[in-house]
């Protein structure tokens, strides 16, 4: 048993802290305000590296380690969980490959993403097809050599912006999720239209588009695994990333943890900083309590994903669960602290609170992480 | 990977390092920045720039403590399990589960082999509280309190004649060890006991009356604390063994309680108890650092037991509610997301699928907490924080799944014999004992905030 990163993860992390605070946290608010995807913190991620930790040295990666990227993320969501989205979906969007994909796939697609150049993004969920994913209805259908995909996606992260897009679609609409297999589009030769960005409570520099795909071919070389099976891919993809979920939550309460304690040690009222109130200490108490739960949770369900633990998929989803549960909490509780400051856009907080609210919605509602944990304790 | 682009990637091959090593393909981005201080050569990172990885994450219990884990739940899953209804109805000692408990050397999992326990940490004794708090609460509390708070002390601050002459007895089972430190007037606020430790001679003469004592008229020895003085607050304290038999000590009220009935809480009176100097743990005005050092580690063993009655309720949550299905004559869906989402007609339960999922959730983070604080508490590092996160979360985490449980239970869960109306009134005790959860607030905030 040991609760300590690695030497190596405490080095990647201080980096990471050091890149973030001066160069991603002064920039979050504008982010926010402007609602524009942040391609300068993308640029900031690859050429630092960061976009490298979701793949393994062969592939051209400096990790692989899923507790290495919740650790990356969580560093990054402390300040601006739009940027930590960019690490985070390059892991979810990469996670089809280096689980499903066969040795020549990974040495082919996998470089251009570990070295930044590109960024991936995975299309799952349709207007019609959210927590019940097996209902989608675009379709893949096979001519020689080749797959031509119709159909639109919705609610993509980053769909806009990636170079390189898993898709999931129906290759045999009869089969039910049995019939859905999983594609590599990328954009030089499969090219897929994003004619509208959503605007949003939160996150709102990280751009999420409905996709559209009008007669895209894709070879049948970027078809990973066996036709059919992509519904398992997308659901082992998804234990593999709600980690990732559990640790962006965990970086945007710490987040405003940090702010709220600062100014709550700064704050006077009658003639004492409000820290010095029991009543300030205990809600300090409480969310330092929870904060430190769910960070074990996560990295729990980090170290499963990385030992491939069969109670993989239970534990993820309680980390996601949990996690995100708790950072709404504790966010609105940070408002709370600031009191009249917290409500005010000039203040990071409120930013905050809006931007956690999506971690209990985004890969698998929480209701759906509950069905996920009841079923393996009911089974 | 070599990507001249990127001469400050992880991953690249580096050759260059310091200003100016990006900027001949900057993007165009980059160059409407701000003066980059990420080109600092400590920012400039490549792979052999860092130290190869260590030791890894591994938050799995090692096979030695998981092995010793599984022994303890066999014995008291077969000794103290059937018991629990019974102590608790007749507010009876387990004595055959402390019995077997000390046969199995349970009573000396903390002490060193060479005083005749089995040597183990603080890990070890948290799994070790928590297998048997799954099975009966009762003897958890009993087990907890005489190895952590009744002799760890004696470990930590006995001089080599003190440690010879109580552990073995102690380890042995041969003596059962308490913690005497609450007064009526003096709970949350330790530091203004009253019983008072006078000089006599070469010894001193205790009087005064402690109050909530676990393991009273079970106890062969009470560590108890008094005030030596002059320092009329906590550096006037000081810690004595006080062996049960000395003429001057007396039981006084035994209390009845709302749960934990098996474990005897009462008073210990003390008149005009005299001690030789040898009886005196540690040295004078020590007193409090001895309790406040035995009351970090006693935090693992209360979240121990926290830990167990929260899996007791869930197992038993679990068990209804799969019991429940097989009446509807059908199993609980399994396989695809889809066929869950199908909702089959005869599955009505999703709200009750989900109160156990997020009662098996809170558990998990809670069993992390308390594993946390042990495995710093056994290498040796500050744990103090964390203790009482640990304490704070598994006892607010016991008492609101025993609750939760008991809500699945329904009415029937409410009759006195039910496992999950005795979780609720077992549960409750620990948010008070061993500092209350509100004292836990103060210690875990004064942490955070200073």
């Amino acid at each position: 048993m040991n609760f300590d990163l690695s030497q190596e993860q405490v080095a990647i992390r201080d980096t990471i802290r050091e890149l973030v605070q001066d160069r991603v946290a002064p920039r979050a608010a504008e982010i926010d305000e402007k609602a524009e995807y942040p391609k300068d913190i993308e640029r900031l991620f690859a050429d630092n590296g960061i976009l490298g930790i979701p793949f393994p040295e062969e592939y051209g990666g400096i990790s692989g380690s899923s507790v290495t990227i919740c650790m990356g993320i969580e560093e990054i969501a402390k300040a601006c969980a739009t940027s930590s989205l960019i690490l985070a979906v390059q892991a979810l969007g990469s996670y089809p490959i280096l689980v499903a994909g066969s040795e020549e796939q990974k040495k082919r697609l996998c470089p251009p993403l570990a070295s930044g150049e590109k960024v991936a993004a995975y299309a799952l969920s349709e207007t019609g097809s959210g927590s019940d994913a097996a209902a989608m209805k675009t379709k893949a259908k096979r001519y020689g050599n080749e797959y031509v995909i119709n159909g639109t996606k919705q609610f993509i992260t980053g769909g806009s912006i990636a170079g390189t897009l898993v898709v999931f679609a129906q290759t045999d609409p009869e089969a039910n999720h049995k019939g859905i297999s999983a594609f590599v589009l990328e954009r030089e030769t499969s090219p897929w239209q994003a004619p509208k960005l959503e605007h949003k409570l939160g996150i709102r520099g990280s751009p999420t588009a409905q996709l559209v795909f009008d007669d895209v071919k894709v070879p049948a070389a970027n078809r990973l695994g066996e036709e059919g099976a992509g519904f398992k891919i997308a659901l082992a993809v998804l234990d593999r990333s709600r980690p990732g979920i559990g640790a962006q939550a965990l970086g945007i309460a710490e987040g405003a943890f940090d702010y709220a304690l600062a100014y709550a040690r700064d704050r006077q009222q009658f003639g004492q900083p409000i820290s010095s109130f029991q009543g300030i200490q205990f809600m300090f108490a409480d969310m330092a309590t929870q904060i430190e739960a769910a960070r074990h949770l996560v990295f729990l369900a980090a170290t499963k994903v990385d030992a491939k633990a069969p109670d993989l998929t239970k534990v993820a989803s309680m980390a996601k669960l949990f996690a995100s549960d708790m950072a709404m909490k504790v966010t609105t509780d940070c408002v709370q602290i600031l009191g009249g400051y917290g409500y005010i856009s000039d203040y990071p907080v409120e930013r905050m609170m809006r931007d956690a609210k999506i971690t209990q919605i985004y890969e698998g509602t929480n209701q759906i992480q509950r069905v996920v944990i009841a079923r393996s304790l009911l089974k | 990977m070599d990507n001249p682009r990127r001469p400050g990637a992880f991953g690249a091959e580096v050759g260059v390092e310091g200003p100016g090593a990006t900027s001949s393909r900057i993007d165009d981005a980059l160059l409407l920045a701000p003066p980059s201080p990420w080109l600092r050569p400590p920012m400039v990172l490549h792979r052999h720039a860092f130290p190869r990885p260590g030791s890894l994450m591994d938050l799995d219990l090692p096979p030695e403590h998981a092995s010793f884990r599984d022994g303890v739940r066999e014995l008291a899953q077969a000794v103290a399990l059937p018991l629990a209804a019974e102590v608790d109805r007749d507010h009876r000692f387990p004595q055959e589960a402390v019995s077997a408990a000390a046969e199995a050397g349970l009573l000396g999992v903390l002490i060193p082999r060479q005083y005749g326990g089995l040597g183990l940490d603080a890990l070890a004794f948290a799994l070790c509280i928590d297998e048997l708090a799954r099975a009966c609460a009762s003897t958890s509390v009993i087990v907890d309190v005489h190895t952590s708070v009744g002799s760890e002390p004696i470990l930590l601050f006995g001089t080599d004649e003190q440690k010879r002459r109580w552990l073995p007895r102690l380890a042995s089972g041969e003596l059962l060890g308490a913690f005497a430190l609450t007064e009526p007037a003096s709970g949350s606020d330790a530091a203004s006991l009253k019983t008072s430790a006078r000089r006599n001679g070469d010894g001193y003469v205790l009087n005064g009356t402690k109050v909530f004592i676990t393991n009273i008229g079970r106890a062969g020895l009470y560590i108890v604390f008094a005030r030596t003085g002059p320092d009329e607050r906590a550096a006037g304290v000081s810690a004595f063994l006080v062996p049960a038999d000395t003429p001057g000590v007396r039981i006084g009220q035994v209390f009845k309680k709302m749960g934990l009935n098996g474990s005897p809480t009462g008073e210990l009176v003390l008149e005009d108890v005299v001690l030789p100097a040898a009886n005196r743990l540690a040295a004078e005005g020590q007193g409090f650092a001895v309790a406040m050092r035995a009351l970090d580690s006693g935090r693992i063993g209360i979240s121990g037991q926290a830990l167990g009655i929260a899996q007791a309720a869930v197992d038993e949550a679990t068990n209804l509610m799969k019991g429940r299905a097989r009446e509807r004559g059908s199993p609980h869906p399994a396989g695809s997301l889809r066929e869950v989402a199908d909702l089959p007609t005869w599955w009505g339960g999703q709200g009750d699928d989900f109160t156990l999922a997020d009662m098996a959730t809170r558990l998990e983070s809670a069993r992390l907490l308390a594993y946390n604080a042990a495995w710093l508490c056994s290498a040796g590092r500050p744990f103090t924080r964390q203790a009482s996160m640990a304490k704070l979360h598994c006892t607010d985490t016991a008492m609101q799944l025993a609750l939760d449980a008991l809500q699945l239970a329904g009415e029937e869960g409410t009759f006195s014999g039910s496992p999950f109306e005795r979780h609720v009134r077992d549960a409750k005790a620990l948010q008070i004992y061993e500092g209350s959860n509100q004292v836990q607030r103060i210690v875990i905030a004064r942490e955070v905030i200073q």
